[in-house]
């Protein structure tokens, strides 16, 4: 594949409220990013940042009281025909979707496997489901096709766990069996939210492993939504960092991880524990979070910014390139702004990561 | 060294299912916390470490073992006056904040409900002193307690929790997962308050996770639990510089660092107790230098420590 990867999902400038007994929420504040084929997209961000909500939009699975105020998600797809169409997902009727996208083009995989599979059907026929489905497959080939799933997610002796209820397995068997029915309808794009965030840690290392091994072997685009970093690290090309509903910086994972802009991303990547150190005291992000009931004035990070300047007050920063692929929205990346380093804790903790990296070269 | 704050020996809690099934969640289980000082109990879901410490503040009563809690023996029936003093002295921090608050009662009544029922204070004032105090100590602010649970954040709402545990001045606080279900930045915030907490009152902490890279950042020794036994212990820098027992070092190559091209080329060690042929129960503890130990036969141990 020597090509330029293509864009298969692009959402353009998408702002979301939601109505509440409170008032409106206004939970995505112009969201862009895109995705290419084949490619690792990974959105980050704390809770209620609105990393899920985007992507709930995608599959039309927002609440009812959510009000699309403006944008677009552009999916790009070959159809039976071979030809290329690009249609907007946020355009289609919640059936359209039902009918042609969700499960077939776009799968999801969810956080917690317990709450996501029905526990009165063995896990055979959850899986089958989607063949009958979508692809009207015969009862036989179904059959072959899951079972040939289960190996593919690492679940031993496929065939007798065929007839197994959710129950009769553990957490990390069930999140492959959750994964199996995702790829049931061969589809173009797997958003996995939060999908190690239930399991263990040595869990987590097997099914990340597992999605990137079978990501290879399929050709899927995977969207990740997780806040934790060290997941990103592990699987991740591009980076979207989200905050109060807002894209606050993206790049590719090198310039995220080795040259972060922005302060909040200063911040998460401080806050994540470090097994090489043993400082006394862990960085925490001073405050909590906005609470999006009301519009924040300015930056909307600025309240917990320690280099905030008094323009952070009054308007948003815009987005500021940094290189072809990095952007952050910090007015610390303005020329007029005073040059302003990262802290130093971090500095060196970055130049000691990658000094690790050339042991591994 | 001074006299250990809690000594479990030997601790055994089965759980009868049904006349011919028992499940044995910990089986056999020794080890020491010393006034002050932070033990961090790590193990996956189901490795019996909940459990642990349940039966230690005894919601469970321990099938076989012993347990002293500042030279007391607290297993068995508990005599009125021990009783009252484990109630007084020993708290616990749960894992969920949302689940592990009385909903109807508010913030004052939850943190002053063990004021009341040790009858803590002289008058009414200074029951609302003693808990606002405690409420600036973690961080929060005077005013929010008349508030309700419902009104706060996560992190917020933990910090109550950890209120509702200190305002005891307990010797041993059990923190059992207090900061998995809060966020990354949080975490840090919990952390770190829980730290200046010790500081300031010299309590001592057995802390459950299953998350190694924080139990690092509070910890000063570390026991490793699989499948309801202790497999290794030692100070938190043998187990982190020198770990001996296969089941510990996947655990630490399962810790996902934020460093993307070490992460990707970097594969984790998988560790599968079935196919080991490592049986826990024939095993006993082996001590590899100083206070690091490792449970495992002598020719398993010859084997693991010469591997290195």
């Amino acid at each position: 594949m020597s090509e330029t990867p293509k864009k298969i999902l692009d959402i353009k400038n998408l702002d979301i409220s939601f109505k509440t007994n409170a008032g409106i929420v206004h939970a995505i504040r112009g969201v862009s990013l895109d995705l290419c084929k084949g490619e690792t997209v990974a959105v980050v961000g704390e809770s209620g940042s609105g990393k899920s909500v985007t992507m709930k939009a995608a599959m039309g699975l927002l609440d009812s009281n959510a009000i699309i105020n403006s944008g677009e998600i552009l999916y790009t797809y070959t159809d039976k025909d071979g030809n290329e169409v690009t249609t907007d997902l946020l355009k289609m009727s919640r059936k359209e979707l039902r009918r042609d996208i969700n499960g077939q083009r776009i799968a999801m995989v969810f956080q917690d496997p317990m709450t996501s599979l029905d526990p009165t059907m063995t896990i055979g026929k959850q899986i089958m489901e989607g063949m009958f489905l979508h692809k009207h497959m015969e009862k036989e080939a179904a059959r072959k096709r899951a079972i040939e799933l289960l190996d593919l997610v690492g679940i031993p002796e496929a065939e007798k766990r065929f007839k197994n209820y959710p129950h009769q397995l553990s957490g990390g068997m069930r999140q492959r069996v959750v994964i199996a029915i995702a790829l049931s309808a061969d589809p173009d794009i797997l958003i996995c939210d939060e999908p190690t965030t239930a399991l263990d840690v040595t869990i987590q290392a097997r099914i990340l492993e597992l999605i990137m091994d079978i990501q290879k072997k399929m050709k899927l685009s995977v969207i990740y939504i997780t806040h934790d970093l060290g997941v990103v690290a592990k699987v991740a090309d591009y980076v979207n960092v989200m905050y109060a509903g807002k894209i606050v910086e993206v790049g590719n994972v090198n310039e995220i991880f080795y040259e972060p802009k922005h302060p909040y991303t200063w911040g998460l990547l401080s806050s994540m524990p470090d097994l090489d150190t043993d400082d006394e005291r862990l960085y925490s992000i001073p405050g909590s979070p906005p609470n999006l009931l009301h519009e924040p004035k300015g930056d909307a990070f600025a309240a917990r910014n320690q280099f905030a300047m008094a323009i952070d007050e009054k308007e948003e920063p815009p987005m500021f390139q940094v290189s072809r692929t990095h952007f952050a929205a910090t007015w610390l990346l303005h020329p007029d702004a005073p040059k302003v380093e990262m802290p130093v804790e971090l500095k060196t903790r970055i130049e000691r990561a990658q000094k690790e990296v050339a042991k591994y070269l | 060294m001074s006299e250990p704050l809690l000594k479990v020996e030997n601790l055994k809690q089965h759980f009868r299912i049904s006349r011919s099934y028992t499940v044995k969640a910990v089986n056999g289980v020794s080890f020491e916390i010393y006034p002050g000082e932070t033990y961090g109990l790590v193990g996956e879901s189901g490795s019996g470490k909940t459990t642990i410490g349940r039966s230690i503040i005894r919601l469970y009563n321990p099938t076989e073992g012993k347990i002293i809690f500042d030279g007391m023996d607290i297993t068995g029936k508990l005599e009125g006056k021990t009783r009252e003093t484990l109630r007084e002295n020993m708290q616990m921090i749960f894992q969920d904040p949302m689940a592990s608050l009385n909903p109807r009662k508010k913030v004052s009544d939850i943190i002053g409900e063990g004021l009341d029922i040790h009858h803590r204070y002289k008058s009414r004032e200074d029951r609302a002193e003693q808990i606002s105090a405690m409420l600036r100590k973690v961080g929060l602010s005077p005013e929010h307690a008349s508030r309700y649970p419902h009104q706060f954040s996560g992190g917020q709402r933990q910090r109550v929790g950890i209120a509702r545990a200190l305002i005891m001045n307990p010797k041993l606080i059990i923190a059992d997962e207090c900061i998995s279900a809060l966020d990354v930045s949080i975490q840090a915030q919990v952390v770190n308050l829980m730290k200046d907490i010790q500081e300031e009152t010299s309590c001592a902490y057995l802390f459950i996770a299953h998350d190694l890279s924080m139990v690092k950042y509070i910890s000063d020794r570390i026991g490793v639990l699989h499948l309801g036994y202790l497999v290794e212990a030692g100070t938190k820098e043998e187990i982190f510089s020198n770990p001996v027992h296969p089941y510990t070092k996947s655990l630490l190559s399962a810790i996902p660092h934020p460093n993307p091209e070490v992460e990707k080329r970097r594969k984790s060690i998988a560790y599968d107790h079935a196919s080991s042929g490592i049986d826990y129960a024939k095993g006993t503890e082996h001590n590899v230098g100083g206070t690091h130990t490792v449970l495992a036969t002598d020719e398993e141990f010859d084997k693991w420590v010469n591997l290195r």
